[in-house]
């Protein structure tokens, strides 16, 4: 089995990107890939705890919980987060908080490297 | 001792989203990913600017004094000091009418030893096909 490493920048609401992120991590892991997703700029939003879910809104705790459960490592910008008053007694437990250089170390091993950019 | 090399590959302009800006500090991350690795072995980052992504290397930007943010220039001049490889698209500067005269070229101020260099498309479509991976901003 391989290892997946995800980078998403695009925001939790506003744009599906992140949604389609977290959904294929998902898929990679029941297909018994390891995952690292990791994410930067207005994709720090998914790191926040306490959403809502609206059926309008995309909604991604509840289901980021699930594969958090399941091994998925996640781990957010710090700088980015904490430039959006994103801070860590904010933040999903189980969520980590790195600088930059936590997604290239992640890429070193990756078998696939997949960046979905920002807005 | 292994090594990963990625290519970033900028291609929106500045400013009017962050994408540019976290590409390059991004890149520049590459410096410090040694702390997560087994000794020996290194990530490597190369950045291109390509298509609207060449105006991110006009020179004398205005940021400090418009916005009080650091420039995209000073973060391009930092990869330089870093000793980044960061190619620009000829054919796209030539697109927007840019010489070399028109965008950071080097960063002798902070001593920086390499330079910016002005490439043709073919040159950084090699660089593509030699990475590991790419990262498109």
């Amino acid at each position: 089995m391989g290892k997946l490493t995800i980078g998403c920048f695009a925001s939790l609401v506003g744009s599906m990107s992140l949604d389609f992120a977290v959904k294929l991590a998902g898929t990679a892991m029941e297909k018994g890939h390891k995952v690292d997703l990791w994410v930067s700029g207005n994709g720090t939003m998914l790191s926040i705890k306490g959403q809502r879910a609206f059926k309008d809104y995309s909604f991604l705790e509840g289901p980021l919980k699930e594969l958090m459960a399941k091994g998925l490592n996640v781990t957010a910008c710090e700088a980015c987060a904490e430039a959006r008053g994103y801070h860590k007694e904010n933040t999903m437990e189980g969520f980590k908080r790195h600088s930059m250089d936590w997604y290239l170390a992640s890429t070193f091993d990756a078998d696939r490297v997949l960046h979905i950019g920002g807005e | 001792m292994a090594t990963t090399k990625l290519g970033f590959i900028v291609q929106r302009p500045g400013y009017k989203s962050e994408n540019p800006k976290l590409a390059i500090t991004h890149a520049i991350a590459s410096q410090s990913v040694e702390v997560y690795l087994n000794e020996g072995d290194v990530v490597t980052a190369d950045i291109a600017f390509i298509g609207d992504g060449v105006l991110n290397c006009k020179k004398d930007q205005k940021a400090m004094d418009l916005y009080k943010l650091t420039s995209t220039e000073t973060h391009i001049k930092m990869s330089l000091l870093l000793d980044l490889n960061v190619l620009v698209c000829k054919e796209d500067l030539d697109r927007f009418g840019l010489t070399e005269n028109d965008i950071v070229i080097d960063a002798e101020e902070f001593g920086a030893e390499v330079t910016v260099k002005v490439v043709p498309f073919t040159d950084i479509t090699k660089m593509m096909e030699e990475v590991n991976h790419l990262l498109f901003f």
